[in-house]
């Protein structure tokens, strides 16, 4: 033997081991050409591996969301026509089944949220993950006072509820309106901006929409997905 | 063009040797019409386009294909959703949406005494041959209540869907050619070029003029609607065949290394 | 490993591997298995052809778990929503066609495997003493998935699901007395329905699995127990050299394992070819009314079993005459199950001293072969619409069938066998 260290190893993975060798159905064999046997067990291992990858094809893609699930996340519209100024609709299971909130804002709000920004931690809508591109304002809207905001907190996924009015709410004194997630505390403000010192990271997100006419809103596809 | 060739040829051993090892068993049932051959060509995609079309016009609104979507099928056939959406989708219907009808399925039963069955799968429970051939053999029987008998689904209860395209086609006696021994027409010796006919009854011939297609326009336009409902009954068939013929391929090469391994091992065994 | 007591021994402390194995070792027998099933496991030189299903069985129910447990995942087990769902899992799932066709073809080819694999062991005479029990449990094997497959049949809610179920249930009508209330119990309705489909759901994918998986298991440690047969029907443990080792077999790695994997190779070959081209198989592997939603109101026209049950299925049409007062539909019943459980008495009705139908006489032989012969018939008939000389015809063949068995104790006493080599033969 050349090498003590390969026969630890892996002698054993090529004859089955030194006393069978030279016994019974074996004896007098030819010398085993050791490196041709690792060499059709490395070759047969590579082949098989890439196998197994295809033969796991089926099986995770098979989890992706199926046609009757990205059908019934089809885009959906939605009628405004009825909402009063300070009001919501939602949360709707809209998009992809997900909540999704539509807030009517007045003219005071509007202007709160132009010029509260201090106590936000992306006032700018700088994470461009969490919106379109059309909703990069401070209102995160087309529409200065419709939102469409996604009802789910980018903390763990829980849904915020909407507390609309400017008045003391027991989670704070000094509530301005917006979103409050009950699970584990974060706040928005009336534009789904994250206040600072909360648990979520990020703004709540923005759904692609557009408006079909004044008063219809369709939610899931906008001008550049349709 | 070669993988369908393989896949092809493939379906063709296995297909004998199915035959071989089942021989006789497997009586389709029902009439003793003589069925002309059907051969379904699912890569052609006008052929598939036309039947979905007709399919969508003729059948749809009684005919559900409630397992399948139309987006899915609009995708196969390469139709663009909008045109699908505008011309094959009944309205307030999604693309994403199942194709089924709009049909009260009470009323259907009252006016049909069944309600008509989804047809998804119908060339997978009675061949597409038979499909074929039931489109083909409406002809007219006023003992029916809807006027018309089918030859290959007798005392069939619809009416004939596609009589405007078709036109009335009735049963009765013509005088048919003679097949000669060698295969071909027999001739009269006496008159030149003169056909030796006899007459032959059961036989169905289209008034002319009744129907919008002519018999071979007819004939071309239930190819494609039964193309369609076979590729229907099965939208994966073509995907299942191409991924057939890589793993074959794979197999072949997987199963060189496993025959030198397993020569290896064994080569000093006595 | 073993011998390095004779290498020249080195100072180099050991590397991590061997520290790793033997920290293991002395928590987990993990070379102790290795080497009692595998690297010092012995299987007989001369396996031939017929010694590869047990392994192609068990690829096989690895394909039926992995493929059930994902098919599960998209199925509604419920009788408005059953037939969709697969319909579903045809069409809307990624890959859900490739799931369902690799299962609907892997029962089949269980079963094709299955036969094969009992079939060596009559040839052979694997049921012989001292295997008499692998053989009981291989049969106890056998009957679970028979029912395995049948639970799992109505599960597409097909219309062949639901009246093949229906008759198969029926049969329980039979039994004298407590057969008609047996019958609703088995439904838990008065005609097969939602809550029957669910049940046989909790079986096909829960309980019997388990019970399978278990057995499988015994039926592997009592085979390595005793050691493999093999075609000469020698014992390859009477001839040892000097270490211990059976001088006719060879460790099972790495010599059976090559064998296997390069089988288990062309194996998936042809049942590929089978699920990439022919999933149907003409009708025999998914029947044609199946891809009808079941209607509790209209039979299909012709009715006929998988084709995997069509042999039995064939004995008991073949019963009709009653008897001792009780009507044929039960004897029928009888004979099905009888022809079914049979076998397993082979080990104490074989009485030849020797195994293998190699040394065996030419009764055995004459018998082996029209059992074979009797058996393809009655697997044909059960598929056919019955007819008079079907039925005269699977009435012989029934005959055959348990003469087989019946007369196995008196033609293997009084034929001539032929002498059994001292070691085993050439393949």
């Amino acid at each position: 033997m050349k090498a003590d260290d390969a026969r630890d190893t892996g002698a054993t993975l090529l004859s089955s081991s030194a006393e069978d060798a030279n016994s019974g159905a074996l004896a007098n064999q030819p010398p085993i050409n050791q490196s041709r046997r690792y060499f059709l067990i490395g070759a047969t291992s590579t082949v098989a591996a890439a196998g197994a990858v295809g033969v796991a094809v089926p099986f995770v893609g098979s989890w992706f969301p199926s046609a009757k699930a990205r059908a019934a996340g089809a885009p959906i519209r939605v009628d405004i026509s009825k909402l009063e100024p300070g009001a919501v609709l939602g949360p709707i299971p809209a998009w992809r089944g997900m909540p999704v909130f539509v807030v009517q804002r007045g003219e005071d709000v509007i202007k709160r949220l132009e010029t509260q920004t201090e106590n936000l931690a992306d006032p700018d809508s700088a994470r461009a993950e969490q919106q379109p591109d059309y909703a990069v304002n401070p209102w995160r809207s087309k529409r200065p006072e419709i939102g469409v905001l996604l009802g789910l907190c980018t903390h763990l996924g829980c849904s915020p509820k909407y507390y609309g009015s400017v008045q003391p709410e027991s989670f704070d004194p000094e509530w301005q309106g917006g979103f409050f997630c009950p699970c584990h505390g974060s706040k928005f403000d009336l534009a789904g901006r994250v206040v600072k010192g909360v648990p979520a990271p990020s703004n709540l997100e923005v759904p692609p929409y557009r408006f079909e006419g004044n008063n219809i809103i369709v939610i899931g596809e906008d001008e550049a997905t349709s | 063009m070669r993988q369908k060739l393989a896949s092809l040829s493939l379906q063709l051993l296995l297909a004998v040797a199915a035959s071989l090892v089942f021989a006789g068993a497997n009586a389709a049932g029902g009439s003793n019409y003589p069925m002309e051959a059907f051969d379904a060509d699912l890569e052609d995609l006008p052929s598939l386009q036309n039947g979905y079309r007709l399919y969508a016009n003729y059948c749809l609104g009684c005919h559900s294909l409630k397992y399948q979507r139309y987006e899915r099928t609009a995708d196969d056939l390469q139709i663009p959703h909008e045109v699908a959406l505008e011309q094959l989708v009944f309205t307030g219907q999604l693309i994403g949406g199942l194709m089924t009808t709009a049909m009260d399925p009470n009323k259907a039963k009252e006016w049909f005494g069944a309600p008509p069955p989804d047809l998804t799968m119908v060339t997978r429970v009675r061949g597409p041959e038979w499909v074929y051939n039931y489109l083909k053999t409406f002809y007219v029987d006023e003992t029916r209540p809807f006027g018309v008998n089918n030859k290959v689904f007798p005392n069939v209860g619809m009416p004939h869907a596609l009589l405007e395209l078709q036109g009335v086609q009735r049963e009765g006696c013509l005088q048919v050619p003679e097949i000669a021994a060698n295969g071909g027409e027999r001739r009269d010796p006496l008159v030149a070029g003169q056909t030796i006919t006899h007459e032959q009854c059961g036989l169905l011939y289209v008034e002319e003029g009744t129907g919008l297609y002519s018999a071979e326009e007819y004939d071309a336009a239930m190819y494609d609607l039964t193309n369609f409902l076979h590729y229907v009954a099965e939208p994966s068939r073509l995907q299942r065949q191409r991924t057939g013929v890589y793993v074959l391929l794979f197999l072949i090469i997987l199963g060189v290394f496993t025959y030198l391994l397993n020569r290896e091992f064994w080569k000093g065994v006595h | 490993m073993s011998d390095s007591s004779s290498q020249p021994s080195s100072n180099k402390p050991p590397h991590a591997g061997v520290r790793f194995m033997e920290w293991l070792d002395a928590r987990f027998p993990a070379t102790e298995t290795w080497e009692y099933h595998l690297s010092k496991y012995y299987a007989p030189k001369n396996h031939n052809f017929w010694y590869l299903m047990g392994w192609i069985a068990t690829v096989v129910l690895v394909n039926q778990l992995l493929t059930g447990i994902w098919l599960t995942m998209s199925y509604v087990p419920d009788g408005v929503n059953a037939f969709a769902s697969v319909e579903y899992i045809m069409r809307d799932v990624e890959y859900g066609w490739l799931l369902r066709y690799l299962h609907s073809t892997g029962a089949s080819a269980f079963f094709v495997v299955v036969y094969l694999h009992m079939f060596r062991g009559m040839m052979y005479g694997s049921y012989q003493k001292p295997r008499e029990l692998i053989w009981l449990i291989g049969m106890a094997i056998f009957v679970v998935l028979m029912a395995e497959g049948f639970f799992g049949y109505l599960l597409p809610w097909g219309n062949m699901s639901f009246w093949g179920a229906q008759v198969i249930v029926s049969l329980v009508g039979a039994i004298p007395v407590i057969g008609p209330d047996m019958m609703e119990w088995v439904r838990g309705d008065f005609l097969m329905s939602d809550i029957t489909l669910n049940r046989f759901f909790a079986l096909h994918v829960v309980a019997l699995p388990l019970v399978l998986v278990m057995l499988v298991f015994v039926h592997f440690v009592a085979l390595h127990h005793v050691g493999s047969n093999n075609p000469d029907g020698i014992e390859i443990k009477d001839h040892k050299d000097e270490n211990g080792v059976p001088l006719d077999g060879l460790p099972f790695w790495p010599y059976t394992v090559t064998h296997d994997i390069h089988a288990t190779v062309i194996f998936l070959f042809i049942f590929c070819a089978v699920v990439f081209f022919a999933p149907e198989m003409g009708g025999y592997f998914l029947e044609k009314p199946n891809f009808e939603v079941a209607n509790p109101l209209k039979t299909p026209e012709h009715i006929a079993p998988v084709w995997y049950y069509t042999p039995f299925y064939a004995m008991l049409r073949a019963v009709t005459y009653p008897l001792l007062g009780v009507d044929a539909k039960f004897w029928g019943f009888v004979v099905m199950a009888g022809a079914i459980v049979v076998p397993a008495l082979l080990p104490w009705l074989d009485r030849s001293p020797v195994k293998s139908i190699r040394y065996k006489g030419n009764w055995s032989k004459w018998m082996l072969g029209l059992f074979v012969v009797a058996f393809f018939i009655l697997g044909y008939l059960g598929t056919v619409t019955p007819s008079t000389w079907a039925t005269i015809l699977s009435q012989v063949c029934t005959l055959i069938y348990f003469a087989y068995f019946v007369l196995m104790p008196w033609y293997t006493r009084i034929e001539k066998t032929k002498p059994v080599p001292d070691r085993v033969t050439s393949l």
